[in-house]
Order: structure tokens, then sequence, then C-alpha cells
């Protein structure tokens, strides 16, 4: 009887918060603050969408646990969509999406939260051309966005092609026909390259960036594990891949201005640094515009930007508190470094000063009511 | 052989049951005192069981009837919707949803049809094997072999035809396509061999256990006298095959293979691994990029799909349910009508 009592109360007191939450629009800031030093977090979130992001976020978590063995996060890689949409309705309490929010799941998420959206750029990735040429994987093939835009639409067919060879004066190209792979699943690294194809060889790449591939009767894999069983299934093979997935097969280093840069954590970061903010940007959304096309020394532009998504305020402090001190942990130094080691991720960390603008975003996550 | 023991276990039944009722007969006509609880136990029982029994097949009946009901209510929106409905869903390519269905129809027919054809006459020759030619002992294990086949996860299959069979079968398709390659069904093969070939090659081995299975079933019921009529008329064990084997158990090998082309039809893991998708319907068989089955198709898109998206991959998840109904129903169809004269009774 009295539990049946209690169960009622509780069900009515989530009501109240529920509404005092939605009154409480637009602030946010009536905080339960200065919980997040000193003692332990206790408490359990959920987390759902990028599958890219998913071997970062197991570090993550794991890093996390290790401070904090009473609080439990969780992280399901349904796909950025699916992630985004689970967070809008409530399912899970942050979500990794590989695209930002368009204005209208921003506006839905922002009533889901009662106020404020995070969105934050903490997962780095360069994405690698790949390729399976024996011999030869070992050196970084310098290829121009032109010629990549070419190869990939078919127009270039033979590794030994003059305009391969133009840029790669000291290398014995094999006669072999080139076979161009794509991913067949919807995709954020297809999207990536595409997107980077369209910026920095529109002459080259008539094609509008889409996570679906846009060219029929191609090679293809799905999941990045598919893609690279295709690429290393035949010799001559050109595809992309997460830069941490590369392995044994060769990658390109990509033309940028008059240099061609091989991917590596610095030239990824380095990219995010020069790209200006997205048009909806603001002190808590830190959406980028990537530079695709820029010409900036040492910037490797095929880069995959993978942001947590999470409620400025929320109903229950325990929720606050952990998703606060969980990305807390994602922007340290430590998280980031984590997240960089090849057997973990291979991303690339953020820089310093982008860490301090996201170290302000979360400092303001909150209980609300 | 096991001819003779399903014949005795069918019969088993009917003595026992009529056993039982006399029991019951004897006991409501005597009264003994201790008999009537066992009489009423064993009504119980036999109500109980009854019950049980009459509500599994209920029970399967509804669940068909639940799966085809929420196939229909799911696919409706998508059923009934205009064409630029689907201009959002990005993996559709701006076509309609019959546009979209029709060569994912296809290539699912087409890589089940390959399978079969590929499967099989082997399945006939591992049968006739089994049920005529191999000492018993050979026979029995290799029964068992077959068995233990089907019981491999279709992921297994998937992997062993991206790292064994692929290498293998890419020379062979090379020399096809370099010297074949005029005719269209062979031209324009590109390693890997991710093509409909391939995955037809897969399934073929993944639907063997079953077909062989049936089929050797079938082959053991050959009335003996036909075989010993056959052979003493002269016949060699080959003519005696072809005379009295082959037309006795043909109803059973067009079940059988309707029960292959059943799961070859509804495979998505395998296919989804060793196939490079496309959208086109062409006989192209060793082209990367043309085909791509229903079942595979609604694995690799609804992780991303939006809410329209879904509702056109349900509803190609209800024609797939209808082809292969239809397929079953074919298949029930052929039987009947080949039983009559089969001369099997």
């Amino acid at each position: 009887m009295t539990r049946v009592i209690s169960r009622r109360l509780a069900g009515i007191s989530a009501l109240g918060a529920l509404a005092l939450t939605l009154t409480a629009c637009g602030g946010g800031s009536q905080a339960a603050d200065g919980s997040d030093s000193g003692d332990e977090l206790t408490g359990t979130i959920a987390g759902s969408g990028a599958s890219s992001q998913e071997n970062a976020v197991q570090g993550w978590i794991a890093g996390f646990m290790e401070t904090n063995p009473g609080a439990s996060v969780s992280y399901d890689p349904t796909g950025s969509g699916t992630g985004r949409e689970q967070f809008i309705n409530g399912t899970v309490q942050f979500a990794g999406s590989d695209a930002a929010m368009d204005a209208e799941e921003l506006a839905a998420a922002q009533e889901r939260c009662g106020g404020d959206v995070l969105e934050l750029p903490l997962y780095i990735s360069p994405i690698a051309v790949i390729y399976n040429l024996p011999g030869l994987n070992d050196t970084h093939l310098n290829l121009s966005p032109s010629v990549i835009a070419q190869i990939f639409s078919g127009e270039i067919t033979a590794w030994d092609d003059p305009a391969i060879a133009e840029t790669n004066p000291d290398v014995d190209l094999p006669d072999l026909p080139i076979i161009p792979v794509n991913r067949s699943d919807d995709s954020g690294t297809t999207e990536n390259l595409t997107e980077y194809l369209a910026a920095a060889a529109p002459e080259d790449w008539s094609h509008e960036p889409a996570g679906l591939w846009p060219i029929e009767g191609t090679q293809s894999g799905a999941q990045t594990s598919g893609m690279l069983e295709v690429v290393g299934g035949a010799e001559g093979t050109i595809g992309y891949a997460d830069a941490s997935r590369v392995g044994d097969l060769g990658s390109v280093a990509v033309g940028v201005g008059e240099e061609f840069v091989p991917f590596s954590p610095e030239a990824a970061a380095a990219v995010v640094d020069v790209s200006p903010p997205a048009e909806d940007a603001s002190d808590t959304i830190l959406t980028i515009d990537l530079a695709r096309d820029t010409e900036a020394s040492g910037a490797y532009p095929i880069v995959l930007v993978s942001y947590s998504i999470a409620c400025q305020s929320y109903e229950s402090a325990e929720h606050a508190e952990v998703v606060q001190g969980y990305l807390s942990y994602v922007a340290s130094e430590e998280g980031q470094q984590r997240a960089a080691q090849p057997d973990v991720a291979g991303a690339a960390p953020i820089s310093g000063d982008l860490r301090e603008r996201v170290e302000a975003a979360i400092e303001g996550i909150s209980a609300a009511g | 052989m096991e001819n003779h023991v399903t014949a005795t276990q069918n019969a088993e039944p009917k003595p026992g049951r009529s056993g039982a009722s006399s029991a019951a007969d004897t006991t409501s006509t005597a009264g003994a005192a201790a008999l009537p609880r066992t009489g009423s136990s064993g009504r119980l029982g036999n109500r109980i069981f009854a019950g049980l029994s009459t509500g599994s097949g209920v029970l399967i009946l509804v669940i068909l009837a639940a799966v085809a009901a929420f196939l229909l209510y799911r696919a409706w929106p998508a059923l009934t919707a205009g064409a630029d409905t689907f201009a959002e869903v990005d993996f559709m390519s701006g076509r309609g949803l019959w546009a979209w269905v029709a060569p994912l129809v296809f290539g699912t027919v087409l890589s089940s049809v390959l399978a079969l054809v590929v499967a099989v006459p082997l399945s006939i020759g591992i049968a006739l094997f089994i049920s005529h030619y191999a000492p018993r002992r050979l026979a029995q294990l290799l029964g068992y072999v077959i068995d233990l086949l089907a019981a491999i996860p279709s992921v297994i299959f998937g992997l062993w035809g991206i790292q064994w069979l692929m290498p293998l079968v890419s020379p062979v398709f090379t020399w096809l396509s370099t010297r074949l390659g005029f005719i269209p069904l062979f031209a324009g093969y590109q390693a890997p061999a991710r093509n409909i070939m391939t995955a037809g090659l897969v399934l073929a081995v993944m639907i063997l256990p079953i077909i062989t299975a049936t089929i050797r079933e079938v082959f053991l019921q050959t009335p003996r006298l036909h075989e010993e009529a056959s052979l003493a008329l002269g016949a060699t064990r080959w003519e005696m095959i072809r005379q009295a084997v082959l037309p006795f158990g043909r109803s059973g090998i067009i079940s059988a293979a309707m029960l292959g082309l059943g799961r070859a039809l509804g495979e998505t893991m395998a296919v989804l691994m060793v196939l490079s998708p496309g959208y086109a319907i062409n006989l192209f068989l060793l082209q990367p990029g043309q085909h791509q089955s229903i079942a595979a198709n609604i694995a690799s898109h609804l992780p991303e799909a939006g809410s329209t998206g879904v509702d056109a991959l349900i509803a190609s998840g209800l024609i797939l349910f209808a082809v292969t109904f239809g397929v079953n129903l074919i298949a029930r169809w052929v039987i009947n009508r080949r039983a009559e004269f089969s001369g099997a009774n």
C-alpha cells in the first residue's frame, strides 16, 4: 500500500518537474551548480547515434567510469539519424551525430530540453583515401582533388595515367585498371568525401554531396569493414575509410594548395581550426562549416566531424551531473588523447582554443527546477 | 528401410488409442474402485494435450496473420502514397515505389534462381548417392554432415564467401569474361567477385542441405517393388534410377527446390556481405553494382532511413512476403497435382 502511494507520488512529482522544465523554457540557468566538484558522480545516462564515434565513445566511457565507478554511461551506435531522433523524443540523454541538426530538428530538440541544446564537435576523425597497390602501399601517392574526383567518377581508369604520373614523378606506377570502391549504405563517411569532392574539385565532380554514393554500377561494401574487405580483395582498388582503419592499405596524400598532405591528427585538427562557424552557431552550438577547399598549409581537408549533442538543462539532477561530468571528460586533454590512441579510435584531438569554448558550454549544463 | 520404420511409427498410435478407449469403456461399465481415477486423469490429460496441440496450431496461424497484418498496416502509407512522396528518401534516388521495388524483386529472384540452378542438380546427386549408392555407414555419416551444414549461420557463409570463395572464383570469372565476354551474360567482369553470380553460389551452398535432406527422404520412399521390377527386367542401376526413382521422386524434388527457394529468397546477411548492390534489371551476371535483393536492401538501408524510408522498406518487405508466399503456394499446387499420377500409390 505504502509502496503504491510512494510510487504515485513519484509520478506526480515527475510530472511537476516536467511542467517546471517546460515553463522554465529558454533560461535553464537556475542551476544546481557546484555539484560537479569533489564527490563522485552516480547515475545512469544513455546515448545513441553515429556509429563513426562508437570506438571513441567506448574509450571515453571506459575512461570516465574509471574515475566515476558509480556512474554508468551507455552508447548505442544506431546511426546519426536515429540518434538525433531518439534524443529529440527523450529516449536518450545524449546523442552522437555526424551532421549538425537542421533548423527543424533544432527547434524540436530545444522543446525537448526546455532550453538550449549543446552541439559540440568532440570527435574529429580524418578520412583516408585508401588504395591497394602492392609495393606502393607504404608510399603516400600524391593526388590532387581534381585527380581524386576523376578517379572516383570513372574518368581516369588506369593507375599509370599521365595525370597521376605527373604528381608522382618518383613512383613506378603499375599498369593496372583502377577499381573505384564506395560504401553501399548511407554513410557519413561517404557524405564527407562527396562534400569534399564537390567543394575542392567542382569542375570534375558534378554530383551533389550525399550520404549515398551517387554513381551506380560500382564496387561497394556495407559499413567500413565491408569497404575494407572490397579494397583488400583486389589489386588496383581505391576507396575511402576512417583513417584509424587503414591498416596495411595505402593512403593518399591529398593536394592542398601547392603541397600534398597525408592524413595525421594534427593536420585534421588544423582544418577544423581554420573553418568558420556555421550559420546557426552560438555559444552552445559549436557547429562549423568545414573549409573543404582550404589552401592553408598543413591542413588535411577530408575530415569527419562528429558532434556530441546534449541538453543544457535536464529534469533530473542526476542526468545533468553525469552528462556534464561525462562531456567534461570527453573534452578534456586526457579524454581526447584517449580517443586519439590508434587502438581506440585514432581520432584527432581538438585544439586548445576549441577546448576552451567547449568547456564553457559544458559548464552551463544544469538541472532544471 | 526407413520406409518401414515410418510406416510402423505411423501405424502405432491407432492400436494405442483404441486400447485406451476400450480401457475407458471397461471402467465405465465395470465401475471398479481403482480404475475410475486412472480413467478420469487419462481423460483430463487427453483434454489438456488436445487443447495444447490445438492451441499451438492456432497460434502459428495467428502469428502468420499478425505478421501479414503488421506488414500491410505499416506498408499502407507507402503503397498508397503519390510518387513525389519518395523524393526525400535518399536511397530511392528519385524513383517511385514500384520503379524502386521492381529491380529489387528481380535481383532477389535472379540470385535465388541462380542458386537453384546450381543446388538442385547437386542435391539430386548427393541424395541419390546417399539413398542408392553409398554403403550404409557412409550414407549415414554423409546425412549427418549435410544436416550439420544447415545449422551454420548465414553470416559465416557470408564470411566464407568473401574470404574463400571470391579469390577462388575470380580467375574463373576473369577467364569467362575475356573469352566469352561477347555473351552479355559474362560481359564486363571486375574484380573482386562481388556480383550476383557469387551471391548465387553462396546461396546455393546455403540451400543445399534442406534440398538434399528432402530429396533423400523422398528417394528412400521409392517402392522396393518398382526398383526390383526394373532391375529384374535387366535395367542397369542408372536405368533403374531413371525409370523408378526419379519419376517417383519428381514431386519431392520440386517441393524440395521450392523449400530451398523460400530460404534463398529471404536470405539477408550472406547477400549483404558478398554483393556490390545496384538497382538495374539486366542479366550481367559478372558485373558489380547491378543487382540487389530485397532482404539485403532492407538490412542495408534501415539504420539511416527516415520515416518515409522505413515505410518504403516495409512495403518492399511485404512484397517479399507475397513473393515467398506465392512460391510456396505454387509448390503446394505442383505437389498436389503431381501426387495423383506419380505412381506412389
